[in-house]
């Protein structure tokens, strides 16, 4: 039974802003974005490049710190913890997926399952490890180093990674941008297909608009601030005037809307 | 510590281990040297222990500069025991045979002793029968350079001996001390008593053996305050085992410093080393802080890693250590009293492995440290660096612990306090100076790149600050050597030039002694009739300090709150004459040229014995020349260049004042070659046996091989840190490997030639040749300066050649290596590199 299942609000996001010093100047790269994530969504946020999409990503698994504004991750106000625990709270909750796989390169593939569980101090997960990598097709695959491997096939010992703690949420940087089509699309199957079996939910960033429209929500970010949420009506706050819309879940936007 | 710590840190050392033992290498020669010198050093006290007796040769001996008086003879009757006597002084030794001669320390012995140890000879039976029928045991040196052989003759003064076999080794003797005068044993009773006349210079001794167990110490110690008066001296077993241990602790503790020295610059490569390795796992830390590590769990990761390295570094550096440890008697024959047995001392096995171990980690722990500012989003964003080195209070303590941890170090292992902190000082300012030259080139390329040069020239010199660039590594390891390999090559020329400018031009070279007055112009017209001329004639008066200004020294060393130095107790050897010499300058007073013989005798007093007297112009000095007492008063004070070989003085008498003293003389001539310097010799030895010479030319070659043997020994100490510097310095060049590999392919690409990716290398490892050697050169010349100002007091000698060759030699060691290590670079495929994963 998934611990988040009865909170509803796995992920809370308020008034958040990020500014970095670029020479003596200020750059905000995100401004007061506010949103909330239910347990069990799929989330998918787009944008084009420099808009703020991986810096949001990065404050809500708590990887880095805001200027203002809060993050709370499965009850857990990030604003109120340290360095490490946030990172327990990730251990606890959070499982990843990355756009250049991350495998850690000295360690097997079956090593590089385990390394989550054993972090949280399981150690008897090998068996839990290598039914993953057989649920991903790489049963046989298990003693191979990442060097050993195709980028889908590490891509598949992360998402196997990314499960073997039940996370109750996944944040997916750019699951496909490092494969070709044909394999990305492999991937996003498996994506989900866990995704679904594990009831986790799903946070991912990304360029491809299909796969966006594969998710339950999408919240288009430019310039830092949020232009659409298809969550949500955005406030008059948003960019530029833009028209705001609700959606309700599961009716996504389309191509078009999102693009422009 | 988490299980998994342990787990991963294991793991993530695959397909790294060879790399991080070579990383780890450049601190096993270090470990080896502490290991090997202070294992050697320990069995080297446990046979001074065990031998101690031999060491001496007696339960105790007593010894004069003068023959005992009647009160010492009963003193030395009332100790009983078994006695042996030995008188020894130095004279010509003249082989008929080959018609040469030398100037020899002559030992008579009584049978009995040693009575402990024994005196080794070819044939072995010599050692008892040179005693029995006027014959002598010769130095085994110096029978190979005369060309003497067994059952020659020998005579010394109006003796002659056979010579029954050759000297080996001998209690109280070693083969460095007999450099400097060979030995000859001759029986007691058969030398000539002319040698021994009033006015000659011998040492007189008595060995002691007391069967009954007494104890030498207490039996001689109520004697010690009256046999002082007498200025006789007495050595027990014990005080000989204390002097034999402080000196050769004192010279196993120098030579473990200079390992240590070694440690130190292999420990910087292994903390250079990594730093770019952890540098290389930034992203996998990345990862695990993503997936919930803590800070100080991903610490203790690489803690970890380091602290097996160090062991792995401490357990070969150990292993090689004891292997070295059996090369060090042989490297220090020559200096040791006894024969050093091999055994483990396992106590300096773990120090030096713990030494070894802790100054990796602390010096693994300043790189550490970085890894607590590497962030989860470099996970998300590859080209994410991290914040850098921040420098904060953990750090600060790691480099307080390294410098305080080797100022103890060195303090307690340099033979004073004094060297211990000199030690210190000059690794911190020579680290400091090579560190701050490699800072201040990355600086001035980044901050003014070379602009009108050519591409290559441009890209070699951007190689230099580059991230991940070995700079500063090679900068240390390539100084370091180099200051190492100048210092010792400049002090070395600068002592050897010192004595042997002495030695050349116009000065004389053949100094002929011990002449009694009416013996002058017998050797005079010797010399005449070789067609040599007579350079200095000097007359020579032995003489010691009765009382200073009407304060007896007798009543001086009774006060037990005056002062009393070496210059209050010395025998002085005076010299009259009616001007002052070329190596003499008058800082005070006017030189009186001659004594009027009325008043106290007016004397010119060198500056620094004036100081040790405290005494000045105007002050009385009542000289004791063989019992009888003449006042004398200062009116100059002069400084002396000690440097000149020639007669020089503390004190000068006018001529006219000390007529009637007993005085013998310095003849002084110049001989062009050794033919007619040993012509001279034999022709004047043969006429006035007792007469003495010294050839300075044999002085300098003595003073070569004696020097040779102590450069051996510290060359052998300082190959440790020059192979150190050696793995070091490729260890950093293998290290950006890697980068290179990337870069030439992305030149290669982009098309650039092989010749153009060799050119760039080369630019790069020559600069830094060439800066590393120049920075290095000038310290030791600095070094060297100071040396030779404050502990040889000579002119400095720069050996231009020289340093220009050592300058070359390390480009070319760069070039070499770098190139070395480089090979195949360019071969690679680009596509292979591309797709590669750090």
């Amino acid at each position: 039974m998934n611990m988040v299942e009865s909170m509803q609000e796995v992920l809370k996001v308020v008034g958040l802003t990020k500014t970095y010093m670029s020479g003596d100047r200020p750059l905000t790269v995100l401004d007061n974005v506010n949103f909330t994530i239910q347990a069990g969504d799929t989330c998918a946020i787009v944008g084009p490049s420099g808009s703020g999409k991986t810096t949001l990503l990065g404050l809500c698994a708590g990887l880095d710190a805001p200027t203002d504004g809060s993050v709370t991750l499965c009850s857990h106000p990030f604003g109120s913890l340290s360095e490490d625990e946030r990172a327990e709270v990730r251990n606890e909750h959070v499982g990843f997926v990355f756009q250049s796989f991350r495998l850690i390169p000295t360690l097997t593939a079956i090593e590089n399952v385990m390394v989550p569980a054993e972090l949280r101090g399981r150690y008897d997960v090998r068996d839990e490890a290598a039914s993953l990598l057989a649920e991903v097709g790489l049963g046989d695959r298990l003693n191979h180093f990442p060097s050993q491997l195709s980028g889908g096939e590490q891509q598949r010992v992360a998402l196997a990674r990314a499960f073997i703690n039940r996370p109750d949420i996944l944040f997916a940087d750019e699951p496909t941008g490092n494969l070709d089509a044909e394999t990305g699309k492999h991937i996003v199957d498996l994506l989900f297909q866990l995704n679904r079996e594990a009831g986790t939910t799903l946070v991912l960033v990304t360029h491809d608009l299909e796969l966006a429209a594969m998710t339950d929500r999408v919240i288009r970010l430019h310039g830092g601030k949020v232009v659409s949420d298809s969550g949500r009506v955005v406030s008059g706050s948003s960019s530029a005037g833009e028209e705001t819309y609700t959606t309700a879940k599961g009716s996504h936007p389309t191509v078009t809307e999102v693009e422009n | 510590m988490k299980r998994w710590i342990w787990r991963f840190a294991g793991r993530d050392t695959r397909g790294n281990r060879g790399r991080l033992v070579l990383f780890v290498a450049s601190m096993v020669l270090g470990v080896a040297a502490l290991v090997s010198i202070n294992s050697f050093g320990d069995n080297l006290r446990a046979a001074i222990d065990n031998e101690a007796k031999t060491l001496l040769g007696a339960d105790l001996s007593i010894e004069s500069g003068a023959p005992f008086n009647e009160r010492v003879e009963a003193l030395i009757d009332s100790l009983g025991g078994v006695q042996s006597r030995r008188t020894s002084f130095a004279s010509m030794a003249y082989f008929p045979r080959t018609g040469s001669s030398r100037l020899v320390t002559v030992r008579g012995n009584e049978p009995g002793f040693p009575f402990y140890g024994t005196v080794e000879t070819d044939p072995p039976t010599a050692a008892q029968t040179y005693l029995q029928s006027r014959g002598a045991l010769i130095d085994g040196t110096l029978m190979q350079q005369f060309g003497v052989a067994i059952g020659d003759s020998m005579r010394i003064g109006n003796t002659t001996y056979r010579v029954e076999g050759r000297l080996l080794q001998t209690p109280r003797e070693s083969a460095a001390v007999m450099l400097f005068s060979p030995r000859v044993y001759v029986p007691l009773p058969d030398i000539d008593p002319t040698l021994l006349a009033v006015g000659s210079r011998a040492d007189y001794e008595v060995y002691f053996r007391f069967e009954d167990g007494r104890d030498a110490d207490a039996a001689i110690d109520p004697l010690r305050a009256e046999l002082r008066e007498y200025r006789v001296g007495a050595d027990t077993v014990k005080e000989e085992r204390e002097n034999w241990d402080e000196a050769l602790t004192n010279l196993y503790r120098f030579l473990g410093l200079v390992g240590f020295t070694a440690l130190l610059l292999g420990s910087l490569g292994v903390a250079s080393a990594i730093s770019v390795y952890v540098r290389q796992r930034i992203q996998t830390i990345a990862v695990l802080r993503c997936y919930g590590a803590s800070i100080r769990s991903t610490v203790w990761v690489y803690v970890l890693q380091s602290g097996a390295m160090g062991l792995f570094g401490a357990a070969a550096g150990s292993a090689l250590g004891i292997g070295i440890q059996t090369l060090i008697p042989r490297v220090l024959t020559d200096f040791l009293p006894v024969d050093v047995s091999f055994s483990i001392s396992w106590p300096s096995v773990f120090m030096g492995a713990g030494i070894g171990l802790g100054v990796t980690l602390l010096f693994a722990l300043l790189p550490l440290f970085s890894l607590r500012n590497v962030s989860p989003l470099s996970a998300l964003r590859s080209g994410m660096e991290t914040s850098g080195m921040e420098r904060g209070l953990a750090w600060w303590i790691t480099v307080a612990c390294i410098g305080l941890g080797t100022t103890a170090f060195a303090v307690a292992q340099a033979p004073s306090l004094r060297m211990g902190l000199g030690y210190a000082a000059t690794i911190l300012v020579v680290f400091l100076m090579l560190a701050g030259t490699a800072k201040l080139l990355v600086w001035m390329l980044l901050r003014r790149p070379p602009q009108r040069v050519s591409y290559v020239i441009k890209q070699g010199m951007a190689n230099l600050h580059r991230p991940n660039n070995q700079t500063l590594t090679m900068m240390l390891a390539l100084g370091l050597g180099t200051f190492l390999v100048t210092t010792m090559l400049v002090s070395e020329r600068t002592l050897v030039g010192q004595v042997s400018m002495a030695g050349t031009g116009a000065n004389p070279n053949l100094v002929f002694y011990d002449i009694q007055p009416d013996q002058v112009d017998s050797v005079r017209s010797t010399i005449s009739r070789q067609g040599l001329q007579v350079m200095e004639e000097v007359p020579i008066v032995t003489m010691r300090i009765h009382a200073i200004n009407g304060r007896s020294m007798a009543s001086l060393r009774e006060d037990s709150t005056a002062r009393s130095t070496w210059a209050h107790r010395r025998e002085y050897r005076s010299t009259f004459r009616g001007q002052l010499t070329d190596s003499e300058t008058l800082v005070e007073g006017s030189f009186d040229a001659k004594y009027d013989g009325f008043g106290p005798i007016p004397i010119s007093i060198e500056a620094d014995v004036a100081n040790e007297l405290e005494v000045g112009l105007g002050d009385r000095i009542d000289w004791d020349i063989q019992g009888i007492q003449l006042p004398s008063v200062i009116t100059s004070i002069r400084e002396v260049d000690w440097r000149r070989m020639q007669t020089n003085f503390f004190v000068v008498f006018p001529d006219g004042s000390l007529d009637r003293a007993p005085a013998w003389y310095v003849l002084m001539t110049r001989a062009d070659t050794e033919e007619e310097s040993a012509r001279v010799q034999s022709a004047v030895v043969r006429s006035q046996p007792n007469v003495s010479s010294i050839d300075i030319s044999l002085i300098l070659g003595v003073f070569d091989a004696i020097f040779s043997r102590i450069a051996f020994v510290a060359r052998f100490m300082a190959l440790f840190s020059i192979l150190t510097g050696l793995i070091v310095l490729a260890g950093a060049v293998l290290i950006s490997r890697f980068q290179r590999i990337e870069e030439s392919v992305l030149l290669k690409t982009l098309g650039a030639s092989r010749q153009t990716v060799l050119r760039i290398m080369s630019v790069e490892y020559a600069v830094l040749g060439i800066l590393a050697s120049l920075t290095g050169i000038v310290l030791a010349l600095a070094a060297g300066w100071m040396i030779s100002m404050f502990v040889f007091e000579a002119d400095l000698v720069v050996p231009v050649s020289s340093l220009l060759l050592i300058m070359g030699s390390v480009i070319a060691l760069t070039l070499g290596i770098g190139h070395l290590n480089s090979r195949g670079v360019y071969a690679r495929s680009a596509l292979d590199v591309l797709r590669s994963e750090v």
